[in-house]
């Protein structure tokens, strides 16, 4: 793994962080792009005002009805500065300690087992347990990890015009595999499914032969459907991925969830009941609307109008996600970039596809939307980590 | 960069471009074009109702005393799923409840049963309501027992005790008028689904009782009023969150009956003892019906049914037991309204019209012989003898059948005797129809009967019925009988070969039969008044009303009910005066006469008409005794009958008397209008009057007791 610590590009060596004097370009605010970070603390502040609207109810009664909104914000803070942070990396440095920040995060996704620290959620055993009350899902940065890692691996040759090697594409593989099975073992099915997603994103992109792309997607299509054959999967995870087919027939926890998302949503029309004022939201009867649910907030309170504009301001984000990918300099930048907006593409449609009735109910989070730090905060690394390719593919041009 | 790594970022932006379009138009979707649906499953979801039932309305009699009133009673009521839910269904509950209520644990379980379920009684016994309401099974039940209910929550688990407001029946002078006033019932699954998917919030609910029969039923939109409904938003947990809305109650109308407390009384007292002295004969006298109407306007002053029963019974839910001796005295309906009966010579008014209304002479005088032949068939002259040559007129005092027979011969060959064919003319059924019969009354109360009118047109109906079942049991020759009994069966099978053949042929015998009442015709005593009534009035036929006017608990008028005309009797001017002239004669010089004896018909004439109505089987006579008075001036209209009562004169004729005694304060040879029942002598004109606190102001004087009857025997 030595090779790492190598610089592949000699015009890459010469670039450090953005605001040291004698780089090219015209300094770190100015090169920004600044129409990814305006859609994403809008959709930061959306997510905000959905999140003390769906917390407001439950919290009624307490001392603090305010506390969880408090919470969130603290969290939106540290998460804005990790972003800043991120976009501030030096593009080598971060290459170089990709196998640290892979090799620290695995370990995190392993503390769940820990007995006392892990803590078991909705049936994922997927978040760990922090003092002063708080909680952490590693998976959350594992995603940012295998992206990062991936990227890494798949870029190693420095003819950029050539396709990796089988054996790149086999460690990229074993590189995304092994954090992925043990989130399976979590029983974090939703975190499985977008790793995947992103896993065969960055794979695609890095140009590796067809056959091995069409054999990979084959392999994946086919081991759902023998897991789901072979029983391996456990009744109720089949359930909760085939009620949203026929949620009548289900009277589950996961029919009732999909059941009344949909009444939410439905009953919202045009322009919503405004907000603070869906009965459905504020009646509490749709569970996790704060976090993975939040959509049915927005759908009630705002409706089609409002619920389109947070869809919008989603879609310019990922737009720009995928003009830094198509725009980079360089193939680690495109990897990093293309598995930025693969994750966050897929990990949007689930959520509010499965609000909607379209898509299996899993336990993943609205990007920058829902309550819920960790993932909050990788978002805002991954937007920053975003602005990082597209600082050093401005100064690459000039 | 690679050609093929910008393509593939090509697809994959596609692809994301094409999840996202589909996010919006599923969006569209569910929000535009089935936002109202969803809507609606919110509203549901998160909105209770509480409901507080109306106070139902009174029921007054004509002068403002409370016939049907509220009252506080503790009722114990059992949940059905919280008991299931026990070991062994509740048992041990039932049983405890059963030793602390006195009452046995069968008389508990068997009313906890749905309706139609295995094992379970007939309606209304078992349970005819909703799976979710309770289950009343004691009323009235003493504070004590109802604490210790209440207090030993574990030992009578699904078991309730609690203050309900119920219905109170006992009227003022011991009023029964149980057919009358109905009673009230948990509502029906049918009655839920009959309404359809309604959202007003005075719709049935299912744990609303309801009116099942009498006024109670038919006046149930007026009396029940609008609950109180407030509408609470809650969460999921059930924890209110808000008011959404409220709508305050609306207490139900009251109906003035036209139904005198007093006089209601008198009557059922008078039915009573037409039945004892029926029974003081040796006779049965099993049911009978008396009916008193204002024949100026059809109201129905006084209606009373034997046997009865106390409708109080129903209050808290009826038991076995007591349903069955219900069922076994046949005393739920009314014999009023619902029995029919063949009419007798009281039916003789309608063939004496007939004659009159074809052009026969009424001042004429006919022989009455005391039979008459008709090839072998005998018609015998049942109540009079031979009285040779006599007038119409006395005819009817003495009830002369075969002057009858002889005018019914002549309308029946006229119409074409033998020869005549389904259109013919039958003038007797014509006229029947024309006084009401065989038509319901239209009163207002449910289930009344129509009756049947004997004539060409019933024959060719009920030949038609029952053709199939003559013509076949023509041809088989009744195998069963014939083993044991071959003539029998050799009797049986020639009368259904004819049957068969032109059983819809209306015979000489069937004219004559039904010339005097007898035969297929029956009407109810109810027809029976409102007929004389017509006779009474100059030929009007009202609908009978037992509800004058409906107020609202703040004595405001709703709306007075107005007489209805059902029909005007289609008769000669001089006919309607013959039978005005001639009934008087019957109550002076005729089979009406020796009840009357002592009473001062010089100054209150009463034209009657007596019955001894023939029933099939070894049956004795109903006993029937219609009239009105006073004849030269008409008020009111009696009709009394008494089944196996024997004559009408010796039966019911007293009874009638002293119904008359009391509506004109007749004590001996003196009438005093101020000794009437009614106050002031009549009917009361104005409404009465309800104070702001919803109490009628009821006449002066005691309501309790019993009326005693001037001369009571």
């Amino acid at each position: 793994m030595a090779k790492f610590y190598a610089s592949t590009r000699a015009d890459n060596s010469l670039v450090g962080a953005g605001s040291r004097a004698g780089t090219r370009g015209h300094g770190y605010w100015r090169d920004l792009d600044w129409v990814l970070l305006i859609s994403g603390l809008a959709l930061t502040v959306l997510g905000s005002i959905l999140v003390w609207s769906a917390s407001r109810a439950d919290l009624a009664s307490a001392s603090d009805p305010q506390s969880y909104l408090k919470r969130h914000l603290i969290n939106v803070v540290v998460a804005i500065v990790l972003g800043y942070l991120a976009s501030r990396l030096n593009y080598r440095w971060l290459r170089a300690y990709t196998p640290i920040i892979y090799g620290v995060s695995f370990f995190l996704l392993l503390l769940p087992f820990v007995p006392g620290i892990g803590v078991t959620v909705a049936g994922a055993r997927a978040w760990i347990d922090l003092p002063g009350g708080l909680t952490l899902q590693p998976s959350e940065f594992m995603k940012i990890a295998v992206i990062l890692m991936m990227a890494a691996l798949l870029s190693e040759r420095k003819d950029i015009e050539t396709e990796p090697s089988g054996r790149d594409f086999l460690i990229a593989l074993a590189a995304a595999a092994l954090p992925i099975a043990v989130i399976l073992v979590q029983n974090d099915t939703g975190t499985v499914l977008i790793l995947g997603t992103v896993a065969i994103s960055v794979i695609a992109v890095a140009g590796v032969r067809s056959r091995w792309l069409v054999g990979l997607i084959g392999g994946a299509v086919f081991s759902i459907l023998l897991a789901i054959q072979l029983g391996l999967l456990k009744e109720y995870q089949v359930a909760r991925l085939t009620s949203f087919i026929s949620p009548e027939l289900d009277t589950g926890a996961s029919a009732y969830n999909a059941n009344q998302a949909r009444i939410a949503i439905g009953g919202g029309g045009w322009f919503g009941t405004g907000l603070f004022e869906g009965p459905q939201t504020q009646g509490k009867f749709v569970p996790v609307n704060e976090s993975d649910f939040i959509f049915t907030v927005s759908g009630e309170e705002l409706g089609f109008l409002g619920s389109v504009l947070l869809i919008l301001l989603l879609s310019v984000l990922l737009w720009r996600a995928a003009m830094i990918a198509w725009k980079a300099d360089d193939k680690y930048g495109r990897l990093v970039a293309t598995g930025v907006l693969a994750w966050l593409a897929f990990q949007t449609f689930e959520n509010i596809g499965m609000t909607l009735g379209i898509m299996p109910i899993t336990g993943i989070p609205l990007p920058l939307i829902s309550a819920g730090g960790t993932s909050m905060m990788a978002v805002w690394i991954a937007i920053g980590l975003l602005q990082t390719v597209r600082l050093h593919e401005v100064r690459a041009e000039i | 960069m690679s050609e093929r790594s910008n393509l593939r970022l090509i697809v994959l932006g596609i692809l994301i471009f094409s999840l996202f379009v589909t996010l919006i138009a599923r969006l569209f979707y569910l929000q535009v074009m089935e936002g109202d649906e969803y809507r609606a499953a919110a509203v549901n979801n998160s909105v209770r109702e509480v409901v507080e039932p109306a106070v139902r309305g009174l029921i007054l009699d004509q002068a403002g005393r409370p016939l049907v009133s509220n009252r506080t009673s503790i009722v114990v009521t059992i949940e059905r799923q919280k008991l299931n839910r026990q070991d062994e269904k509740g048992d041990l509950v039932i049983k405890r409840l059963a030793k602390i209520l006195g009452i046995t644990p069968e008389s508990i379980s068997e009313r906890l049963l749905p309706c139609g379920t295995e094992g379970a009684p007939k309606p209304p016994i078992c349970w005819n309501g909703s799976t979710y309401q309770a289950v009343p099974v004691a009323s009235d039940v003493d504070p004590q027992t109802a604490l210790t209910i209440m207090e030993k929550r574990s030992e009578f688990a699904g078991v309730t005790a609690k203050l309900t407001a119920v219905r109170e029946y006992s009227g003022p002078f011991d009023v029964n008028a149980a057919h009358i006033l109905g009673y009230l019932g948990p509502v029906t699954e049918e009655q839920i689904a009959d309404q359809g998917q309604s959202d007003a919030y005075d719709r049935l609910r299912r744990t609303d009782t309801i009116g099942r029969s009498g006024l109670e039923n038919f006046y149930d939109s007026q009396l029940r009023g609008k609950p109180s409904v407030t509408t609470l938003e809650v969460d999921t947990s059930g924890q209110v969150t808000g008011t959404v809305d409220q709508k305050p109650a609306v207490s139900g109308n009251y109906l003035v009956s036209t139904i005198d407390a007093k006089l209601q009384s008198v009557v059922e007292k008078q039915l009573v003892a037409a039945v004892q002295r029926a029974q003081g004969q040796g006779y049965p006298g099993d049911s009978g019906a008396a009916v008193v109407v204002d024949v100026r306007n059809g109201q129905v002053l006084a209606m009373a049914s034997y046997p009865t029963y106390d409708p109080g019974i129903w209050v808290g839910g009826v038991s076995q037991k007591q349903y069955k001796s219900l069922v076994k005295s046949d005393s739920l309906s009314s014999n009023a309204t619902q029995g029919l009966f063949a009419p007798g010579s009281t039916y003789k008014v309608v063939s004496t019209a007939a004659a009159g209304k074809e052009g026969y002479s009424l001042y004429s005088d006919y022989q009455c012989p005391k039979q008459v032949k008709l090839g072998t068939q005998i018609f015998r002259n049942y109540e009079s003898s031979a009285y040779g040559r006599i007038s119409l007129a006395r005819a009817l005092e003495v009830s002369c059948n075969t002057v009858f027979y002889g005018l019914a011969d002549r309308m029946w060959e006229a119409a074409g005797g033998n020869d005549a064919t389904r259109d013919s003319a039958d003038p007797i059924a014509d006229t029947a129809s024309m006084f009401g019969f065989g038509t319901r009354t239209g009163i207002d109360l449910p289930g009344e009967s129509a009756g049947r009118v004997s004539g060409r047109a019933f024959k060719v109906q009920n030949w038609e019925a029952k053709r199939d079942t003559w013509c076949e049991n023509a041809i088989t020759g009744y195998p069963e009988t014939r083993k044991t009994d071959p003539k029998l069966a050799e009797y049986y099978t020639a009368l259904d070969k004819e049957n068969c053949a032109d059983g819809f042929r209306w015979r000489e015998g069937d004219a004559l039969n039904a010339a005097i009442g007898q035969g297929d015709t029956t009407v109810t005593p109810l027809q029976m008044a409102m007929a004389y009534a017509a006779i009474a009035n100059g030929g009007t036929v009202y609908e009978p009303k037992l509800v004058k006017a409906i107020m609202g608990a703040d004595g405001s008028v709703i709306e007075r009910i107005a007489p209805t005309v059902k029909s005007e009797l289609d008769l000669p001017k001089s006919t309607i005066k013959f039978l005005q002239n001639s009934l008087p004669g019957v109550t002076t010089d005729g089979s009406g006469e020796s009840p009357f004896i002592g009473f001062p018909l010089n100054q209150i004439p009463v034209a009657s008409k007596t019955g001894s109505a023939q029933v099939t089987g070894d049956k004795i006579s109903t006993s029937w005794f219609a009239s009105y008075a006073p004849a030269n001036k008409p008020r009111y209209a009696i009709v009394m009958m008494v089944t196996q009562g024997g004559t009408g004169s010796k039966t019911s004729g007293p009874s009638v008397r002293k119904i008359y005694e009391e509506l004109f304060g007749i004590n001996g040879s003196t009438v005093n209008p101020n000794k009437s029942v009614l106050i002031g002598g009549m009917p009361s004109k104005a409404l009465p009057v309800i104070r702001p606190d919803g109490t009628p102001v009821t006449p002066k004087g005691k309501m309790s007791g019993v009326v005693t009857a001037a001369g009571t025997d």
